[in-house]
């Protein structure tokens, strides 16, 4: 039985030439539906990409045919099962230039990947007195185990500012990097304002005193081509179901050298080599990250959205996306009544906005009835509102199989909102 | 469109835009506030109520639509009324917007808080609408802190 499919309209020649979109569409059956009648207008991919049938193909061969616990590998299955789930660890390796696979670790997400930076590094490194720098972009997930880490040990979290367009102010950055800084833990692209930060920079400025920098790259892996090691970043932190992949799997980066001296986050199985009741032997990387049964199924899908991405190419996504964000800012911000919040020079794929005298409530369920799938909230990025003075704002994501049409679709609905309340 | 019009009925945009009895009671006998984490409506609620009954209601906070308009309705329509009255009133308007379809309307003794009838379409508005009212039960309750719509 033969189901890991490739995708019918994955472009082989890849290169410069321009995306099928019509054809990679076909990719992803759940964009061809009605929603309240109306065609399905998915922009809400910051919050949650769509799946390619590739990697459900690649989920359901392994329930179907390779079902097993993996790392105990005596019997077929196992050994199958392993291949895989180490497979897709090398081919996530490679996607995000990695020097080593034992620098992939799996998690649950971007969430539980800060949370074990935070607890493992973070408890043996920072002490009282010392300083963490996140910034005001941060999503939730990347403030609160700063904060609670910082709470247990007397150390103090810096914010960098942000200007009137949402992006880092650079300068105070500077200022605030000291001696006392034991991390700086900053996102690479924001999820509530699409800024793309200066991540480079941010990397070299702290490096230079020694310190390392962990990167959010929940919103960045999915639209650009990223490189640990041109990066130089210290740890890179993503999820899965933002790349195309499935829900509850994602990968911390680290480099080895952080990562051997830092303890284990979770302890139990598979994250030790031997066990008595007098001693513990922990296993090499990356096992020691990854107590317990992992999330085998899940990994293998990453695997395969990433071989996914591989052949639709990076490169041309970037393009594509940098052309479909500014037409819609373009097409957005020609309507009357509407503010963009987040107008950054360099910015990926996120517009949020607001609807002068319309709750972003009221506008997410009047554009779900015109078919289009928004976010209206505070993205989990509440210091973020705060900064613009806003509860919340309309957030509309791009992917790159949205189109220029389901952009007027949004411009359209948009108007909608403005007739009832007008 | 038609179906969205039963949601954001006129009256209900009347209200979110220009809310009646909006502001504080400086001589209030019971006060609450609500809050909302989902989508961050906030509300804050003063009642004089003297002998069993609310002489006045006002309330205070920023929010969607329907929960803006919604308190609004609610304060219009509290004034005069018995506790006894209010209570039976928001389980009437609260069956109307969870009840089934199929039971038939619920909408009698409502007044104008029927104009909510379409948020029964919307579960996911339903605590908008309720927000305002599952705070004022907590300030009769002598609840002052906040109401969760949870």
């Amino acid at each position: 039985m033969s189901v890991t499919t490739p995708s019918v309209a994955s472009p082989k020649e890849s290169g410069t030439a321009p995306l099928d979109v019509a054809a990679l569409r076909r990719d992803f059956p759940v964009l061809d539906q009605k929603v309240h009648g109306k065609p399905l207008v998915y922009l809400d991919n910051a919050a949650t990409s769509q799946t390619p049938l590739a990697v459900i193909d690649a989920m359901r061969k392994f329930y179907l045919e390779d079902c097993a616990n993996v790392h105990r590998g005596v019997h077929e299955l196992s050994q199958r099962a392993t291949d895989d789930y180490e497979g897709a660890r090398a081919a996530v390796q490679k996607f995000i230039g990695a020097a080593e696979s034992e620098e992939v670790i799996y998690t649950r997400g971007t969430t539980d990947a800060l949370n074990l930076v935070a607890h493992s590094y973070g408890r043996t490194h920072v002490q009282a007195g010392d300083e963490v720098i996140i910034s005001t972009l941060e999503h939730h997930s990347n403030i609160v185990p700063w904060q609670i880490l910082c709470d247990e040990r007397g150390a103090t979290l810096r914010v960098i500012p942000i200007n009137d367009a949402g992006e880092l102010l650079m300068d105070d950055y500077a200022r605030l990097l000291s001696d006392k800084t034991r991390i700086v833990a900053v996102n690479h692209v924001s999820n509530a304002l699409g800024t793309v930060n200066p991540v480079r920079q941010i990397i070299a400025m702290a490096h230079e005193r020694g310190i390392p920098v962990l990167l959010d790259g929940a919103q960045s892996i999915p639209h650009m081509k990223v490189d640990m090691r041109e990066l130089d970043c210290d740890f890179y932190a993503f999820s899965g179901h933002k790349m195309f992949g499935p829900t509850g799997i994602g990968i911390l980066y680290g480099k080895r050298e952080l990562l051997e001296k830092m303890p284990p986050y979770q302890s139990g199985g598979d994250m030790i080599k031997s066990v008595t009741f007098e001693k513990t032997t922990y296993n090499d990387l990356p096992y020691k990250f990854e107590a317990g049964t992992p999330n085998i199924a899940d990994a293998i899908g990453l695997g395969a959205a990433v071989e996914y991405l591989n052949q639709v190419g990076m490169d041309r996504i970037a393009a594509y996306e940098k052309h479909l964000l500014d037409y819609a800012t373009e097409a957005i911000s020609a309507v009357d009544g509407i503010r963009l919040i987040g107008t950054a020079r360099e910015k990926a794929s996120v517009l949020s906005f607001i609807v002068e005298g319309v709750h972003p409530h009221d506008i997410g369920t009047i554009l779900d009835r015109e078919g289009v799938a928004v976010r209206a909230g505070h993205h989990c990025a509440q210091p973020v509102m705060d900064r613009f003075g806003v509860p919340a704002t309309t957030r509309a994501s791009l992917a790159f199989y949205n189109t220029e049409e389901e952009v007027d679709a949004l411009v359209a609905a948009v108007g909608k909102v403005q007739e009832l309340f007008g | 469109m038609s179906d969205l019009r039963d949601l954001y009925q006129e009256l209900i945009v009347d209200h979110s835009k220009r809310p009646r009895n909006f502001g504080e009671l400086e001589d209030s006998s019971h006060e609450a506030s609500g809050y909302n984490p989902l989508c961050g409506d906030k509300i804050k609620l003063f009642l004089k109520i003297e002998d069993g009954v609310i002489r006045e209601v006002k309330f205070i906070g920023a929010g969607c639509a329907i929960s803006t308009a919604s308190a609004s309705l609610m304060t219009e329509t509290l004034k005069g009324r018995t506790l006894a009255q209010a209570e039976v009133l928001f389980e009437t308007f609260h069956f109307m917007l969870t009840s089934p379809k199929d039971m038939g309307s619920a909408h009698e003794g409502l007044g104008k808080l029927a104009v909510f009838s379409g948020v029964n379409e919307y579960p996911a508005r339903v605590k908008c609408a309720t927000l305002a009212w599952h705070t004022l039960k907590n300030a009769i309750e002598g609840r002052g802190d906040s109401a969760h719509t949870e």
